[in-house]
């Protein structure tokens, strides 16, 4: 089978591409650096199948971060048989470099000039027939975005694998030599195809830097808006998922549990208590984490992210991080895996390390699904989202206090250089990808790592059989007694405690788990929990739940890019230690003072 | 004091306010740095204005023809620029 590869710096809109031409949904958001590995899809280009790879993004092809190494290495080992080039076409002056050490490996290119509909915005004028006689490749005008261009892609990718030779891999030490006599070709040719008007800034982008970036208004405004998101994640979010919560009951007690009463009990409450409450209330949460990462991709897509590092990158220096640092943090928010492949853009390996340890503090969507249930139940409607914001203060401060804690251990001296882009808003169609790629990773997990979290929980909570179920005796019973004499001090009795084993797996059962203890769907369980424990408990409870090991994903991602397992062990030890004292202290300070 | 014991210093990207720009005119980082403030479009004969600089030290946001980038102060000290 034909391959083409996709190539270009970073945020170039190769991803967006991709998506575009193969149909595929590949993560897309306005920061350099959101591919990170490699993806292909299979599509039907003329009369053939094509593989077509979606790479990160490189400035060059002598660049050491991990994800400028992974296309480098693409490029290296696997035959190719057409390397489609995309540039942003309003920064051809630096942007051609790449193209023109790229056709130096010798092998057929077809550019693509991308986000042409910024260009025009802009007033720049680029002669694409006479770029193409210079460079002696195609030469297509795209907006990957909006979809213009797109049919005359096609038929240019097609008509060039159609040509092309043999495939073959690069050979790119050979064509290391090159750089001046490259620049003054890159010069002439972008000053006689290309011209920009001598003001050529997005206004509006400016504009909102203005305030965004503001010496003062610039981080609280940043907090404000965290704060609004919550708020609007709540008042939106909590009606659905009590709708869909009142619709699972339905079902259950009006489908599931009479198709069920012929079958021996043990089997009945596998089937309800296990598995459809266990998987039930999990899924009642899907509202909101559907609404929670369509804000997240607005926020990804808009080229706020850039300026969170400029914002931040002062105070993160001091941490021995820097402003992609933060960035990875606020990434984490949706799901810590992510964030931790995103460090990839990171050279010192010191500097990764460091990020990679404090991003599994962040309060990601699963954690949140715990403490809006907790929130809600526990506390009152005016109060929750407060109650959830300062959770995510405590996500940063645990953060920032590893990050000191650790920051000489894991020094590095690595400069920060990084592109502002514009602002920009996704449209319709990106917004609808993202939210079915969340849809669909969290069904997976769901059937999956929760799946099997739930079953354990079901099991270990109902046998030995004559017992009551979750009940000290029970094999769950037994192990929480193991750690009874660490919980107590925490305020978290044993049935909590089982929860929390089971959220070594994934945050998510937490939820399930509970609701498989108490044998109860998602809308009696808040009634539950809220009649067994008090605020100081259950805040103690989710701090614990917030800085403790996030899931086994996350484990294995963490030993995967740090391929070390001394790291890993750190990475799941300190956050555990943490956890305890600080949900400690909490606790007994609360008690202490009478709460 | 004798002023002519001091080179005359050489003006660098660092010291650059918001809104004033300056031609480069040459890198003194080492090369790997060389290599990428390059392909980020940073070489001798272009123009670069600072658009703004953040408090504490923190990096400079800069523009280069239609770019923006940030970097920080101590990397900026490598740019000379006239
Ligand atoms: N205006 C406009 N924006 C675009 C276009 N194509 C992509 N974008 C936006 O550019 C940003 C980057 O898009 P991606 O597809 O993630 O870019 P990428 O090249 O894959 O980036 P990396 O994976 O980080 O290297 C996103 O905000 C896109 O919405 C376009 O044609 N016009
Ligand atoms: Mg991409």
């Amino acid at each position: 089978m034909k391959r083409v590869a996709l190539l270009g710096m970073p945020n170039t809109g190769k991803s967006t591409f991709f998506n575009r031409l193969t149909g595929a949904s590949a993560k897309v958001g306005n920061w350099p650096g959101i591919t990170v590995d490699l993806l292909s899809a299979r599509i039907l280009l003329g009369t053939e199948m094509v593989e077509v790879v979606d790479l990160p993004g490189i400035y060059n092809l002598h660049g050491f971060a991990e994800d400028e190494r992974v296309a480098r290495t693409f490029l290296e080992e696997q035959p190719v048989d057409l390397l489609v080039v995309i540039t942003n076409a309003t920064q051809l002056d630096r942007q051609l470099a790449l193209a023109l050490q790229l056709q130096a490996l010798g092998q057929p290119m077809v550019l693509l000039l991308n986000m042409i509909d910024e260009a025009r915005t802009l007033g720049i004028h680029i002669d694409q027939q006479r770029l193409a006689q210079e460079l002696g490749m195609p030469v297509v005008a795209i907006s990957a975005k909006h979809g213009m261009g797109m049919e005359q892609a096609r038929q240019a990718i097609t008509q060039a694998l159609h040509e092309a030779h043999p495939p073959r891999a690069a050979d790119i030490e050979r064509t290391f030599a090159e750089d001046s006599a490259l620049q003054t070709r890159l010069d002439a040719i972008f000053s006689a195809t290309v011209d920009v008007p001598v003001s050529a800034t997005d206004r509006l982008t400016d504009r909102l830097d203005r305030l965004l970036l503001h010496p003062w208004l610039g981080l609280p405004l940043f907090f404000v808006a965290m704060l609004g998101m919550f708020e609007a994640v709540y008042t939106l979010g909590a009606p659905l998922q009590d709708g869909v919560a009142w619709m699972l009951e339905r079902v259950k007690t009006g489908a599931v549990s009479p198709a069920v009463t012929a079958w021996p009990p043990l089997v009945q409450s596998f089937v309800l208590d296990g598995l459809f409450d266990g998987i039930g209330t999990i899924l009642s949460f899907l509202p909101i984490i559907v609404l929670f990462f369509l804000f997240m991709a607005i926020i990804e897509d808009s080229g706020y992210m850039s300026r969170a590092a400029f914002l931040m990158d002062a105070f993160m220096s001091r941490l021995g991080l820097d402003g992609r640092a933060f960035v990875m943090q606020l990434m984490g928010f949706g799901c810590n895996v992510p964030a931790l492949m995103g460090t990839r853009v990171m050279r010192s390996r010191g500097l990764r390390l460091l990020t990679m340890l404090i991003i599994p503090f962040s309060l990601c969507s699963a954690r949140l699904q715990v403490f809006v249930f907790f929130t809600t139940a526990i506390f009152e409607p005016w109060a929750a989202p407060l109650v959830l914001f300062s959770l995510y203060l405590f996500s940063f401060g645990a953060a920032f206090l590893t990050a000191v804690l650790y920051r000489r251990r894991l020094a590095h001296a690595e400069p920060l250089l990084l592109e502002l882009p514009p602002y920009r808003f996704p449209t319709l169609r990106q917004m609808w990808l993202r939210g079915w790629r969340e849809v669909t990773h969290f069904l997976r997990e769901a059937s999956g790592f929760i799946l099997f979290g739930v079953v354990l929980v079901w099991i270990l909570t109902h046998f030995p059989k004559d017992v009551p179920v979750a009940s000290p005796e029970t094999l769950a019973g037994q192990l929480a007694a193991l750690f009874e004499p660490l919980m107590q001090p925490l305020g978290i009795d044993h049935l909590m405690t089982i929860a929390l084993l089971f959220g070594f797996v994934a945050k998510e059962v937490v939820l399930g788990a509970l609701a498989v203890i108490y044998g109860v769907g998602e809308s009696e369980l808040a009634g539950i929990v809220s009649s067994r424990i008090d605020w100081v408990q259950a805040y103690s409870f989710m701090l614990f739940v917030l800085i403790y090991t996030p899931c086994l994903s996350t484990v294995a991602v963490l030993k995967q890019e740090s391929k070390s397992w001394r790291f890993t062990a750190l990475a799941i030890g300190w956050p555990l230690l943490l956890a305890w004292v600080v949900s400690f202290v909490f606790y007994q300070g609360a008690r202490w003072l009478g709460l | 004091m004798d002023m002519r014991a001091h080179d005359t210093p050489v003006a660098t990207l660092a010291d650059l306010l918001p809104g004033q720009h300056a031609t480069i005119t040459g890198l003194s980082g080492e090369s790997e740095l060389r290599t990428r403030l390059q392909s980020l479009g940073l070489r001798p004969g272009r123009r670069v204005t600072v658009v703004r600089r953040s408090r504490f030290g923190g990096p400079i946001q800069i523009r280069l023809g239609t770019s923006d980038l940030l970097i920080r102060p101590q990397q900026a000290r490598t740019i000379f620029i006239k």
